[in-house]
């Protein structure tokens, strides 16, 4: 079974590095599933968990938030300013941070910085998502 | 005499906490410099896959992107990066004298934006009332990304907005543990310099335009991440050597204190004998 090396890489540190059979990430243009021996490609990628698919067939969850993804032949780097593995994820804390994006998105007020929020969301949904998924 | 010797003795004590401190200081900031260096080598592997994808972009096609451009310089955008305390020898004076002869070609404060991290620099260009456009101050020994983001960002949207022409970072470089260079950069535009030239074709979705267009700013960000762990490098290494020396001194005044106290000491008992037996040969 072919493997490519998957590399998730935060201005802080190294987040991950295995062989893995499949990465599912979700572009944004799209989503992306890469395989081994893929063409070389670049693109940004979406505030979304990515789904692993590791060489003993087992799934991993990361969660990772924005940046972007190089795909070379044999290996697959993703560089974003934050990224965590799903098994790292503090769930209360993530859930509670999803609580207060949606009242505040919720609250309608004229004051509030909707994008900011909107993103918050996003992060805390990925995370939630990517700690769900490594439970299974 | 009896006095002057107390004062000697009380001399030597507060050198001698002294000592300890300067000591400990030493011995604390060599810890975090390790730490620091730590930290600058694990924030490379990031910084160097952006630049090899985004150098790859640049060079693959001929496009063209305002972060990528030099124009004509009406207003120049300074990033001083210093620290929040001091004890740490010319750390903060070097930087700031090459901050501000840089500044002091400007004609007017039309021309150029300040930017600065750490409270020493920011004490620094308020008391010359020089106006700050941005300041991070308080960072932690090994800061996040996610701590300097603000400023990093701050400082490549000024550019984008066209606030300044171009953008330079002032700061101590790290060449050892020993020594540490005030070093101006040119950031933006970026250059040649900045990206190398590497090349790999990619496809890219969905456009090499639009990735770009994200990378570019982030790439730009992380070397003012790298700039910011380097000079952080830099502090400790500055204030080990300032402590090392600073105990230095503290060991040699206690030994010329310590001399000082025997000879005083030597000198009463002297006079105490002469005076016995100047009393003894009085009475014979």
């Amino acid at each position: 079974m072919r493997t490519l090396r998957l590399e998730v890489v935060t201005p802080d540190r190294k987040v991950y590095e295995e062989d893995v059979r499949m990465v599912s990430v979700r572009g944004v243009a799209g989503s992306l599933g890469i395989l081994p021996n893929h063409i070389p490609l670049v693109t940004p990628l979406r505030i979304a968990p990515v789904k692993v698919r590791k060489a003993d067939d087992t799934v991993e969850w990361l969660a990772v938030h924005g940046g972007f993804m190089e795909v070379r032949k044999d290996k697959v780097v993703i560089l974003a300013e934050m990224a965590e593995k799903g098994s790292d994820i503090d769930v209360l804390r993530a859930k509670a941070a999803k609580e207060r994006a949606e009242a505040r998105l919720r609250s309608r007020q004229e004051n509030i910085d909707y994008r900011r929020a909107e993103l918050a969301l996003q992060r805390a949904l990925a995370r939630l998502q990517a700690a769900g998924g490594s439970e299974e | 005499m009896a006095k002057g010797l107390r004062a000697i003795k009380r001399k030597i004590r507060s050198m001698q906490s002294m000592k300890q401190m300067t000591k400990a200081m030493e011995l604390v900031a060599a810890a975090k410099l390790k730490r620091a260096q730590l930290a600058a080598v694990a924030a490379r592997p990031y910084a160097e896959k952006m630049r090899e994808v985004i150098s790859s972009i640049a060079s693959g096609s001929d496009i063209r992107h305002p972060m990528l451009e030099a124009r004509e310089i009406r207003r120049t955008g300074y990033l001083v990066l210093t620290s929040d305390r001091g004890l740490a020898g010319g750390y903060n004076a070097n930087v700031l004298r090459l901050a501000l002869s840089e500044i002091g070609r400007h004609a007017s404060q039309d021309e150029y934006v300040v930017m600065v991290v750490g409270k020493k620099g920011r004490e620094f260009f308020r008391r010359r009332k020089i106006p700050i456009a941005h300041e991070i101050v308080e960072l932690p020994d090994s800061p996040s990304y996610l701590d300097i983001k603000s400023i990093a960002k701050a400082a490549v949207d000024g550019f984008i907005e066209e606030q300044y022409d171009e953008l330079y970072l002032i700061y101590n470089e790290f060449r050892s543990a020993l020594s540490q260079v005030p070093v101006k950069r040119r950031l933006l535009p970026l250059t040649e310099d900045n990206l190398g030239g590497h090349r790999a074709a990619y496809e890219y979705e969905p456009t090499p335009e639009e990735v770009l267009d994200a990378l570019l700013p982030r790439y730009a960000e992380t070397l003012i991440y790298s700039a910011i762990l380097e000079s952080k490098a830099s502090e400790f290494g500055a204030r080990m050597t300032a402590m090392g020396n600073a105990n230095k001194n503290a060991g040699k005044m206690i030994d010329t204190l310590t001399l000082q106290y025997n000879r005083e000491r030597q000198a009463s008992i002297t006079l105490q004998i002469a005076e016995i037996v100047g009393g003894a040969n009085a009475l014979k």
